[in-house]
């Protein structure tokens, strides 16, 4: 148990510091073109999810806990993404 | 794991001290959710004008910011699981490390407000610059309630036994720590990676 935690903790921060990374290069050199932002949002999304999940240990957590804080990811990862296909450009 | 259904002793043990720690940070994550629609929805006024804004903040600043909480967080975990071992010497090895990693977000993020003022930028600039200050400094606040949380935590290890409700306390501070990262990983792209992209 202790181990497996270890092990998905130490992925997780791996994981989070190679997709800062990423989405910093991406907004750089817009390497998705018109999608950049989305996915940008996207890798934001998956990171928050990594910090929940792993770090504050909601992968093992009653469901009813882990299903307000995965609602609330998408809800804000779609508000956020839709008032930035709102604004003009 | 104070959510956990795990039958783990310390984990009953300290069910008691899941609802407070939890309420608070939905209460919490559900504010700056709002927050962050509330910072879209305004962009929608005058895009240009934030991405404008956006391109003067210094990005490097960011990231660097976002690798410290995250390494941060992770550290903390790391003492967590040293408490649960009890193994006292490794919690306050790993939480003393957490804290001299976190204590670098402060310092960058002083770098940059200096910067920011020195050029006469501040809360009145335009509407980009009101957010930007109004969800970094109340992001700040966090940060040092968290640290002074830390250190408060770490200072009282040294003695409480860890076998007891005290590993609830820990839990609980580390969980709160997290939540001043996860938030942080929100502001980074809106703040600094959207108007570049």
């Amino acid at each position: 148990m202790t181990a497996q935690l270890l092990n998905r903790a130490t992925g997780a921060w791996l994981g989070l510091i190679v997709a800062t990374c990423v989405s910093w290069f991406s907004a750089e050199n817009h390497l998705a073109g018109g999608v950049t932002v989305g996915m940008i949002l996207l890798i934001a999304a998956i990171k928050v999810r990594l910090v929940f999940l792993n770090f504050m240990e909601l992968r093992t957590a009653p469901p009813p806990w882990r299903a307000i804080f995965e609602v609330w990811i998408v809800v804000c990862t779609v508000l956020i993404w839709g008032f930035y296909a709102y604004a003009p450009r | 794991m104070i959510l956990a259904r795990t039958p783990d002793h310390s984990r009953m043990e300290n069910a008691k001290s899941a609802p407070a720690i939890w309420t608070f940070i939905t209460a919490d994550v559900m504010a700056f959710g709002m927050f962050f629609v509330l910072f879209m929805r305004q962009r929608t006024v005058d895009p240009a004008l934030f991405n404008s804004a956006s391109m003067k903040l210094d990005v490097r600043l960011g990231v660097i910011n976002t690798l410290i909480l995250i390494t941060s967080s992770w550290l903390v975990v790391l003492g967590v699981e040293r408490a649960r071992r009890r193994d006292r010497a490794g919690l306050l090895r790993f939480w003393a490390i957490a804290m001299a990693v976190g204590a670098g977000f402060a310092v960058t993020k002083c770098i940059e407000y200096a910067d920011k003022f020195s050029h006469g930028v501040t809360m009145l600039t335009n509407d980009f610059f009101m957010f930007y200050f109004f969800l970094t400094g109340i992001h700040f606040l966090h940060f040092l309630v968290g640290m002074a949380a830390l250190g408060f935590l770490w200072f009282k290890a040294r003695v409480e036994p860890l076998d007891g409700p005290y590993l609830g306390w820990l839990e609980s501070g580390g969980i709160y720590w997290h939540m001043v990262d996860l938030l942080w990983v929100m502001l980074f792209p809106l703040l600094y990676l959207m108007g570049r992209a």
